[in-house]
């Protein structure tokens, strides 16, 4: 649905994207997520026509952003940043408006304002002037506004700021039920959000791709983890690997004792799963086993060690 | 053609939506009125002075009230399309709505000639009203209406074309008071340009009396329809237009 290459925006002085490059397929929800200033934003505002790319290509929906803006537009839902949104007008007279910027025929209008605004749970507030709300409604008009033309691709920056932790959750179900029928990019530097939402993610920092793959692909390390309670002393730690490292493709083994019960981290270069081996090993020995788990990082871990912020909060 | 309509459409209802549109034609109407009172006043004044001398010389109603109004109302623009303008873009600049009008499936041409559009209506309304001051003249008097609605025409024109100029230095900046003064400026630079013709004759201050606004308006206010003249304010309008598309293709890779 989403084809992007070597996108790149230069400005006078610095390269706010560089080179980057992904693809999202129809239907998944793709988190972007990058610390502040990583070129998220900027990178929106290429795929939705705001502004062209310094280099690169991207493709929505099989239409390019450069040569056929218009189309591309037709297909596309965006919330930016800060809700676009008039203080002086009603909700209802908003969305219709926007619905008729998007090309919605006449005669539907109404229809799929009201149906946008159910959608987001801005019905009630349908003659309320748009100023008066709060921030948290201000949003979720925008977010209709988006979805109001039911466009292939949604683009939302950051679509949960502002919000109280009820609106989140239900913004979440919210995004997370629009996905399927839309495709959704969102950017966030919130990493439950992530975690809660999306499918696969992108990694971007200092306007380059980090990483990106599904979330699992990222978060899997191959390996495994071991916990077994053997009395301190009754075996040496030497003893206590010797049956693991020689496992084919092994290629570390540590373990360390927690107070009677040790852990042991085995890593391999192979993506073969370990865990059968280790739990036979394990029952060979007579050791109890108290937690035998496959390795993981934790999406904070990989981000933090990714976007480097150490080095940001120094500089 | 549709984007354009609902574009002008809601430029127009933000107008009164807000109080600029009420403050602008309350006060529009006070000034207008005031001339219009001035104008009679003196008029009717003269025409007794007349009677009593015993002249029968027929006063000419459009010659000493009305074209001495819509010469007022040629230099009341300086003032109220600055306030007309400041916002068309500077606001939308200013509140992040740029991004859904740049991101929605439209032209840059119809965003523009949408603003522009509902400009030169609210424009319109203003004129509107003041021109309900003149029913009291056909009701007592017989103005020709001919030199009437040539001068409307004009101010009308002379508006549209300011119009286009405002606008355009509403989209170069987020701050309307920036937006406001800068159009002020500019337009009183283009009136006051035409002073130059009274202190010399040259090939410098030809060109700068032709590029006057308020110059160009003074045959529709004596009722004359010049071509010349209406292809002047149409041009200074596309100009105007041209600028801002421009400006908004700018924004677009400045971001």
């Amino acid at each position: 649905m989403i084809q992007v290459e070597g996108l790149t925006k230069r400005y006078a002085r610095n390269v706010a994207v560089d080179h980057v490059s992904f693809s999202v397929a129809k239907g998944q929800i793709v988190g972007f997520l990058g610390p502040n200033g990583a070129g998220k934003t900027t990178t929106m505002r290429m795929l939705t026509c705001f502004m062209p790319p310094s280099e690169g290509t991207a493709t929505i929906a099989g239409f390019d952003v450069i040569k056929q803006p218009l189309e591309v537009k037709k297909r596309i839902g965006y919330l930016p940043e800060t809700p676009p949104v008039y203080p002086d007008m009603e909700v209802g007279e908003y969305l219709q408006f926007v619905a008729r910027l998007k090309g919605v025929p006449e005669k539907e209008v109404l229809r799929r304002s009201e149906e946008a605004a159910a959608r987001c749970f801005v019905k009630d507030m349908w003659s309320r002037l748009i100023g008066k709300l709060s921030k948290g409604y201000r949003q979720r008009v925008g977010l209709a506004q988006a979805i109001i033309h039911n466009p292939d691709v949604l683009i939302l920056d950051e679509p949960t700021s502002g919000f109280d932790p009820k609106q989140i959750l239900e913004t979440r179900d919210l995004i997370k039920s629009l996905a399927g029928d839309h495709t959704i990019v969102l950017s966030t530097h919130i990493l439950q959000e992530v975690k809660a939402m999306c499918e696969s993610l992108v990694i971007i920092n200092k306007g380059r791709i980090a990483t990106s793959g599904t979330m699992e692909d990222l978060t899997r390390r191959n390996g495994a983890v071991l916990e077994l309670s053997i009395p301190t002393g009754a075996i040496s730690v030497d003893d206590l690997r010797a049956p693991f490292v020689s496992i084919d493709g092994v290629s570390g083994v540590t373990a360390t004792d927690e107070g009677g019960l040790w852990r042991i981290d085995v890593d391999t270069q192979t993506n073969e799963d370990l865990r059968p081996k280790l739990a036979q090993i394990v029952l060979a020995h007579g050791w109890n086993l108290y937690r035998l788990d496959s390795a993981s990082v934790s999406l904070d871990e990989l981000f933090l060690s990714l976007t480097n912020v150490v080095e940001e909060v120094q500089q | 053609m549709r984007n354009v309509l609902t574009i002008a459409r809601k430029e127009l209802n933000s107008y009164f939506q807000s109080p600029i549109a009420y403050v602008l034609i309350g006060a529009y109407a006070a000034m207008f009125g005031y001339f219009f009172w001035s104008l009679v006043y003196f008029f009717v004044r003269a025409s007794m002075q007349a009677q009593m001398q015993g002249r029968s010389m027929p006063m000419n109603l459009n010659e000493l009230v009305i074209r001495n109004l819509l010469g007022n109302c040629g230099v009341l623009c300086l003032f109220m399309i600055p306030m007309l303008t400041m916002r068309l873009f500077a606001e939308e600049k200013n509140r992040g709505t740029m991004e859904l009008l740049l991101t929605s499936p439209l032209k840059d041409w119809e965003i523009l000639l949408g603003k522009w559009a509902g400009a030169v209506g609210m424009y319109s309304s203003l004129l509107f009203f003041s021109s309900l001051n003149l029913i009291f003249l056909f009701a007592y008097g017989k103005p020709d209406w001919k030199p009437i609605a040539v001068g409307y025409l004009g101010l009308l024109l002379q508006g549209a074309a300011m119009l286009a100029l405002g606008m355009f230095l509403s989209s170069i900046t987020q701050n309307q008071i920036a937006a406001a003064f800068s159009t002020f400026v500019l337009l009183l630079m283009l009136w006051v340009f035409e002073w130059m013709s009274n202190m010399d004759q040259n090939m410098l201050t030809e060109v700068l009396t032709y590029m006057s606004l308020l110059r160009h308006n003074e045959s529709f206010i004596k009722g004359v329809l010049d071509l010349k003249d209406v292809i002047y304010y149409l041009s200074v309008s596309f100009f105007g237009l041209f600028l801002t598309a421009r400006s908004l293709e700018s924004l677009r890779y400045r971001g």
